[in-house]
């Protein structure tokens, strides 16, 4: 076949537009006068070099697997889902106030039905886009743009307006129920007989990374399923690549494009349980802080495989937590300046993928030629 | 893009009997990837005459083309027109050098008038007036000279195909082509637009002019080549003078063995009526009647075959049909109607009521082409018990299993289920999806253009698997633009023109020349 091997498609491509994309960052990190070898070993050692940096990343990548699996779920529908972020907002609204209603006795009691809440939500978020979209062909992409901002309008008049406890000056709501806090990293060390006090474990304990971590991964392998081995899968799949195709199965288009955007938005709401439920145990205005727009490139670079969105999540999980670092440790580089190093990334491993694709293409063709 | 300094440059080469060939190529070859799809091509056309170029799909005959019309630049060869050692890295070097084409999908601005068209690309200056004018002069002489007749202030999306077709060999001729490449030219046109273009080629050629024609068609390699050359597999297998041989022998070039041009089939012995259609119509988006009234039946055991002009409403009649588009009208399969609108209109009832599907066009709607054959093998049918493991999961391991058993009954190749539907060559393609709907044992088999982009081979093995289908006591439907096929298959013909069924006859009792003037609308005399 015209191709090359799978392992070079799937990991060599990446990491090397990857390893071009620290290239350029570190040019423009020279450019503002600082050491890029230091800039490079702080964003390492600060995402990765510490169970503490661990805890971190581990929790950023939660977010944006929930989200990247909403993006990939909506790709294999040939639907561009944009409203990542308005229906995460939107499925936190959910959470919390599930969270905020009952006095929950055990947070396993609250979760089957905060997830229930959060998906609900966030599907029904997309539910608006997708039904122009499949009745009356308004485009996903421009109705998803604007229901983010609508969904961000609602959320400050909901939490202003209703949910604002009473003398709070900042707009976020009261403090959830104990009962409703899921189980941080720190919990399970301690089930597990580890002290928290003390070194080395005492920073770890402080890690917001939560149980939403496990439901992260079995929404990696349920997306997997749903896509590879179930009928609806193969009728998203297949609607996705040939519409006029699907149409002549008899697979209908109305069906297809409404189902695929629910699961997408309720995999974007779900991104709560782990932001608004997991970590700030309250509803704050900005709970998704992006990560509704860092799934587009997380379900780019992850080739909408729920393996690879795990993986690219990963690395932005990485990139946010190794950007704070960075920020703290060399003051010259600023928070705008992380965003750069995320957008080149995202420009390499997304945009100019085939810059490096081709090439690579070609000298496994010709080795295979030559040999 | 080697040296592109020698462009225009020629070199005397020499003739080796007083006159230069037109055209002559030297071990061309050209790859793409690991595909050889050109290997060391050696070709001489003279001037003054037409030459066929024959071959499967695939063979490379529009790669040779392309190459000479410097779309690609061969890997290896040279190229001499009328004996001068030419580069053609461009087709405005192709132009400059007096290489016309008229391609299979005619390149034509279909909002202007066939003036500009001409002029399009070729104008003498910033102002319009004087070339418009000076075209108009010479469209004016050619049209006298070649029967080319076309109104030169027409609209192009007025005109029929066979019209539009004149305007690109009057673009070719208004750039001073002498050398005229078809490609597949007689595709879109009925036979008796055919046999006027054809007329057209013989007064180009006694004008002088040499003609290149790519076509997979046979009969008319025979009828207006003087010379013709074979291809298989990116190589030229043999040239040889149109007169010295025969269609029989032109197949097994192109194909490499033998090969059955005709089916053997039983007289049909048709049982009850299966499907029958009554007064059906479909207007489309624009509010545009496709089907008018249309009505026809089909026996069990019996194949009709409808005949037409491309775009005379087949298409849409086996949309109807098949649940793709929705009609007005009555439709009945085995006594019972079936819906054309609504819920119960879309593909998966019609397949649930027996009804199986061969679109016209496999690669867009037979197939997912990014598919494997396996997935596709389930295609329309993956709500099928057999298929599903549980309630939740597809049984992926027996579709595999099932796959591979339908490629060895239909000898599909590479026989690899995890292959995807692309990396098949056209006929393979159309055998997984002729296994997939004929293994289904429909009651009516709707099967349209069955043998469109197939290769010869392929088309015996589809054709006698259609036959025996019928010979099973199913109705057939079968659309397709190729007469051939329609007399040779079918135990009725009807014949559509503008959405209507011009007439219905019975193959024994027409011929070709009676049905072309019934795709033309004509009713007389037919």
């Amino acid at each position: 076949m015209d191709k090359m091997p799978r392992w070079a498609d799937v990991f060599l491509t990446p990491l090397i537009s990857l390893i071009l994309a620290f290239f350029v960052s570190g040019l423009v990190v020279l450019y503002i006068g600082e050491d890029p070898f230091r800039a490079v070993s702080i964003l390492i050692e600060g995402s990765i070099g510490s169970a503490y940096a661990w805890g971190y990343t581990l929790y950023y990548a939660t977010n944006f697997i929930f989200t990247g699996l909403a993006v990939a779920i909506a790709f294999h529908a040939r639907m561009f889902n944009i409203g990542g972020e308005g229906q995460a907002a939107i499925g936190g609204l959910g959470v919390a106030l599930v969270c905020l209603m009952i006095p929950w006795p055990h947070w396993a009691l609250a979760l089957p039905v905060a997830v229930a809440a959060g998906a609900i939500f966030g599907a029904g978020w997309a539910a608006v886009p997708a039904y122009l979209q499949a009745r009356r062909g308004s485009h996903i992409v421009i109705t998803t743009i604007m229901f983010n901002f609508i969904a961000a309008a609602l959320l400050a008049y909901v939490i202003v307006e209703v949910l604002k406890a009473p003398g709070q000056m900042s707009p976020e709501s009261s403090a959830f129920n104990e009962g409703s806090n899921l189980p941080r990293i720190a919990d399970f060390l301690r089930t597990l007989g580890l002290a928290c006090e003390g070194r080395p474990l005492e920073r770890v304990c402080r890690a917001p990374l939560n149980i939403a971590f496990i439901l992260a991964l079995l929404a990696c392998f349920g997306v997997w399923l749903l896509i590879w081995r179930t009928r609806l899968g193969y009728e998203i799949r297949s609607f996705g690549h040939s519409e006029e195709a699907a149409t002549y199965a008899g697979i209908s288009s109305f069906k297809i494009t409404m189902i695929a955007m629910l699961i997408s938005g309720g995999l974007a709401g779900l991104m709560a349980i782990n932001a608004v439920m997991g970590e700030a145990e309250r509803l704050v205005i900005d709970a998704v802080q992006g990560a509704g727009f860092i799934g587009i490139a997380v379900a780019l670079m992850g080739r909408s495989h729920p393996v690879g969105v795990f993986l690219a999540a990963l690395l932005f999980g990485a990139l946010v937590q190794g950007g704070a670092e960075l920020e703290f440790e060399i003051p010259a580089i600023t928070r705008d300046m992380i965003v750069v190093i995320q957008a080149l990334v995202i420009l390499f491993t997304g945009a100019l993928d085939n810059m490096v694709r081709m090439p690579l293409e070609r000298m496994f063709l010709a080795r295979r030629k030559a040999g | 893009m080697t040296d592109t300094t020698t462009q225009g440059r020629p070199e005397q080469a020499v003739p080796s009997n007083g006159k230069a060939p037109a055209i002559e190529l030297k071990g061309i070859s050209k790859a793409f990837g690991p595909v050889q799809a050109n290997k060391d091509i050696a070709i001489r056309v003279m001037p003054g005459t037409i030459h066929g170029i024959i071959g499967e799909n695939g063979a490379g005959k529009s790669t040779l083309m392309s190459i000479l019309y410097g779309f690609y630049k061969a890997d290896k060869g040279e190229i001499f027109i009328n004996g001068n050692k030419t580069d053609i890295p461009d087709s405005q070097a192709a132009i400059r050098a007096g290489i016309g084409m008229v391609f299979q999908h005619f390149k034509l601005v279909e909002n202007f008038t066939v003036l500009e068209n001409v002029v399009l690309g070729a104008e003498d200056g910033a102002l319009l007036r004087p070339s418009l004018a000076k075209a108009r002069k010479l469209l004016t002489e050619l049209a006298k000279e070649y029967e080319l007749n076309v109104d030169p202030d027409a609209l192009i999306e007025d005109l029929g195909v066979g019209m539009q077709q004149r305007v690109e060999i009057l673009k070719a001729l208004y750039r001073q082509a002498d050398i005229l490449i078809l490609d597949e030219p007689t595709g879109v046109l009925t036979p008796a637009e055919a046999d006027h273009l054809f007329r057209i080629l013989d007064n180009l050629k006694a004008e002088g002019k040499t003609i290149i024609l790519i076509t997979h068609k046979l009969r008319e390699i025979m009828d207006v080549t003087d010379t013709v050359s074979v291809m298989r597999r990116g190589e030229m297998t043999a040239t040889v003078k149109t007169s010295e041989t025969s269609p029989e022998e032109l197949a097994e070039l192109m194909v490499g063995r033998k090969v059955l041009l005709r089916v053997d089939k039983k007289p049909a012995s048709p049982g009850k009526t299966v499907l029958e259609v009554k007064n059906l119509s479909v207007t489309d988006e624009a509010g545009v009647k496709r089907l008018k009234d249309v009505s026809l039946s089909v026996r069990a055991g019996e194949i009709l075959g409808i005949a037409g002009v491309a775009g005379n409403g087949q298409s849409e009649l086996l949309d109807v049909l098949g649940g793709i588009d929705h009609g007005t009208g009555t439709v009945e399969l085995n006594g019972e109607a079936i819906d054309l609108t609504g819920k119960y209109s879309d593909g998966k009832s019609r397949r649930d009521r027996g009804i199986a599907h061969v679109p016209e066009d496999r690669q867009r709607r037979g197939l997912i082409m990014d598919f494997t054959a396996w997935e596709n093998v389930a295609f329309g049918y993956h709500d099928d018990a057999a298929y599903q493991k549980n309630a939740w999961l597809m049984d992926n391991a027996a579709l595999r299993a099932e796959t591979e058993a339908k490629m060895e009954r239909f000898d599909v190749r590479p026989p690899d289920p995890k292959l995807a539907a692309k990396n098949f060559s056209g006929g393979n393609q159309q055998k997984i999806v002729l296994a997939r709907e004929i293994e289904r044992n429909p009651d009516l088999l709707l099967i349209g253009q069955p043998t469109r982009g197939v290769d010869i081979g392929a088309i015996e093995f589809i054709h006698k698997q259609i036959v025996a289908l019928r010979d099973q006591g199913k109705a057939i439907l079968l659309v397709s633009v190729e007469l051939d096929e329609i007399m040779n298959l079918s135990d009725r013909i009807a014949v559509m023109f503008d959405g209507q069924i011009m007439g219905e006859r019975l193959p024994g009792e027409t011929d070709e020349k009676k049905l072309g003037l019934l795709m033309a609308g004509v009713t007389e005399g037919a």
